[in-house]
């Protein structure tokens, strides 16, 4: 079965269209939609299940928050201590201000390996600055480990989601990709044969690359040791088998000692895969001669973190450990997947992260994707309070755009002036309501509703009716009921 | 006891009924009601869009009507929660000293609906009467910005010859959102038709909530695609008597 050619979301929000935009090409294809809805409900399922057998699971939230607002709070501490205790047991630290400094690091580094080749463990840090087309450009293939990326690397796909980047896709879909792509004609879509297919091709690139990149989950300020947690154990490889590695990991990721695991990693497991414990965590601190790589590099990103840090009520998003929970809870992601917010962040997290990396200079529609639900905020293990920070970063955004010409005759932004006005006098207010009812009669059916507005009224009939005005409002009602006492 | 009601904007001007049956309840147990002819809006509207100083004009407007109120009563979880949680950002960045004093004072004395019968009044059995199938949508600042938790299904259980259905996916929102539902039209549609399908599969012959801005959100679709179901606020059914049926009130 070949699929028909979709057209490419695009994932960089300097480009990516409005959210409403990008979220209609999503919900018109039904296959996708419905790849997301079930992977979702799968992963909610079990997470509820594992969450409730915690019996003090707000306590370990209140805990892991704790832990990483006292972290943001000293990040400046915590990362020199970092990079003393890494560097002290052999790991080189280099600092980027942003992503075409981190891009630059890593290709000076990859040079010096004399490397035209480089394996990676599924990182979003490095979707974030964009590394593997810039890699490919300067004449080096990148090739993705992690079975989910090589499926979409393979097929030309975008990631959806940040623990599971290829929920979208179904089982067909990734045969399909891997018989066209690995010359594998008979392929079944048996997921143990298509596991097969992708072990086959990894073991190559595994035992014939002798470098590595890879994320980090969490960077340990204590011991300067670096901890990446997976499912596969393709990343256990990528970390082992190579001479060396280069990490490229968000300066919000450390912790300040390594006991702060014990809370952290039972959020991380229980919240991200709905596991107790996930299969593979990976530890390792500099280099350690004759096991494992020999040169160890990590890159230390900002690329707009540390503007996050410096607002208070907004700091909380550097929090996040990148459990995806929110995304899994979200019913609106539920609906649109990732594609729609047009960045590697999708979901609530990527509503607020994304438009504050690039200082709320693109992306003025995602603090809008949202209808403040609060499910996001109720699941976080680190207890982001998202719908408050959405609320804060709608504020910045109106506050950005009214004075625009443009959005002087924005309907929303008359619509809300005037209301504004209404409501700061009751007289007025009552006034408006005579006039819509009156004004509204036009549009009312002899039904009793309204079945069809003008405007930006339409954008509300297109799937819903509307109950047409009654005759008396409840003030108007109340008066009339007082005088008749009197 | 006095309690002053705060009927918000759309409840005034789209569904009156929903404050008439608080009246009529309220009463009924005894509540002296004081209602302020002044009152407009709580600011939600604006706050949520990003409208920050216009929240704030209302936050304070309500906060001087109501400051020397005994008790106010709100029957809509959302201008609840947007008091209860957006105010005090408001009133810390915008506001001043004597602002945030009246607040303070004022805001224990603020109650949704379910919380003032069940919190303050100590009913459960508010003497209603409503012989119908009934399923309960829970609003999302009902359940998790108010956590009114088992209350409304507390008082939807004394109310004689009710029935209710459970509502499955009872804590997915249904779309609305406030002007998400226009800015973000198409996707709040594939929010509202996932939810319908819930509701329409309870089989009820209403679908109650204590916020009528999902059951206007539901009740649009509803009459949009001749499901066989109506809305009705949960004032409407504890209001609701033998004597005086619900569509009486109505």
């Amino acid at each position: 079965m070949s699929q028909p050619a979709q057209t490419h979301p695009v994932l960089d929000p300097v480009f990516a269209p409005p959210f409403p935009q990008a979220a209609l090409t999503v919900l018109r294809n039904p296959q996708l939609r419905k790849n997301v809805a079930h992977a979702i409900d799968v992963i909610q399922s079990k997470r509820a299940k594992l969450v409730a057998e915690k019996t003090d699971w707000q306590e370990l939230r209140s805990s892991a928050s704790a832990t990483r607002a006292h972290t943001l709070e000293n990040l400046d501490y915590y990362l020199e201590l970092f990079e003393s205790r890494c560097t002290a047991a052999g790991g080189q630290v280099h600092w980027a201000a942003d992503a075409a400094e981190a891009r630059q690091i890593i290709l000076d580094l990859l040079r010096q390996e004399n490397a035209t080749e480089v394996i990676k463990i599924k990182t979003m840090t490095s979707a974030e600055i964009q590394l593997n087309p810039f890699l490919e450009k300067a004449g080096i293939n990148a090739y993705e480990t992690d079975l989910a990326e090589i499926i979409l690397q393979l097929g030309d796909e975008e990631p959806s989601h940040i623990v599971v980047p290829a929920l979208h896709i179904n089982r067909s879909q990734v045969r399909e990709i891997f018989a066209r792509r690995m010359g594998l004609e008979n392929l079944s879509d048996d997921p143990k044969d298509l596991t097969n297919a992708a072990r086959t091709w990894l073991r190559g690139k595994f035992l014939s690359i002798p470098t590595a990149i890879s994320g980090a989950n969490f960077l340990i300020a204590e011991t300067g040791s670096v901890a990446i947690v997976e499912s596969e154990g393709n990343g256990r490889m990528c970390l082992t088998l190579p001479r060396a590695l280069i990490t490229l990991a968000g300066i919000e990721k450390v912790i300040p000692r390594f006991q702060d695991l014990e809370v952290m990693l039972q959020m991380l497991a229980r919240s991200a895969t709905g596991e107790r414990m996930n299969p593979y965590t990976s530890l390792w601190t500099g280099v350690t001669p004759g096991d494992g790589p020999e040169r160890f590099h990590i890159v230390l990103l900002d690329n707009g973190r540390s503007s996050i840090l410096a607002r208070p009520r907004e700091r909380q998003t550097l929090k996040c450990i990148r459990c995806a929970a929110c995304m899994n809870a979200c019913p609106v992601y539920r609906q649109t997947g990732g594609h729609a917010y047009g960045s590697v962040y999708p979901g609530p997290i990527g509503a607020i992260l994304t438009p504050q990396l690039i200082q709320m200079q693109h992306a003025q529609s995602l603090p809008y994707a949202s209808s403040l639900c609060g499910a996001c905020y109720e699941v976080c293990p680190v207890k982001i309070n998202i719908p408050e920070v959405l609320l804060d970063l709608r504020a910045q955004v109106t506050d950005q755009e009214r004075h625009d010409l443009g959005r002087f005759f924005d309907p929303m932004y008359i619509g809300l002036r005037i209301a504004n006005l209404l409501f700061a006098r009751a007289w007025l207010f009552h006034t408006a309501q005579f006039i819509g009812r009156i004004g509204l009669r036009v549009f009312t059916r002899k039904d009793g509703w309204i079945h069809s507005l003008p405007g930006i009224g339409a954008k509300w009939t297109q799937t819903r009716d509307l109950r047409g005005l009654p005759d008396q409002t409840f003030h108007g009602w109340w008066a009339a009921r007082h005088k008749e006492a009197k | 006891m006095r309690a002053s009601l705060f009927i918000t904007c759309y409840n005034d001007t789209l569904y009156p009924e929903t404050g008439r049956a608080v009246v009529s309840l309220l009463e009924r147990l005894g509540v002296e009601l004081d209602f302020h002819p002044r009152q407009t809006c709580c600011g939600q509207m604006h706050a949520n869009t990003g409208f920050r100083g216009e929240a704030y004009t209302q936050a304070k407007r309500f906060v001087r009507l109501y400051q020397g109120a005994e008790t106010v009563v709100i029957p809509s979880s959302s201008c609840v929660a947007m008091i209860r949680d957006q105010y005090p950002t408001l009133f810390a960045e915008l506001g001043n000293e004597s602002l945030r004093n009246d607040f303070a004072a004022l805001l224990p004395r603020v109650y949704e609906l379910s919380e003032f019968l069940i919190d303050r009044l100590g009913v459960e059995d508010v003497g209603a009467s409503f012989p119908h199938r009934v399923t309960y949508h829970a609003s999302c600042h009902g359940l998790r910005a108010l956590h009114l938790g088992d209350r409304p299904f507390r008082l939807l259980q004394k109310v004689r010859g009710l029935t209710h259905v459970p509502l499955a996916n009872l804590d997915r929102c249904c779309g609305f959102g406030g002007t998400f539902s226009v800015k973000n039209a198409e996707v709040s549609s594939a929010m509202l038709a996932v939810k319908l399908q819930d509701v329409a599969a309870t089989g009820a012959e209403y679908c109650t909530a204590l916020d009528n801005s999902c059951l206007m959100h539901l009740g649009g679709a509803m009459h949009r695609q001749y499901v066989s179901m109506k809305t009705i606020h949960m004032a409407q059914i504890l209001a609701s008597t033998a004597a005086c049926p619900a569509e009486a009130t109505a």
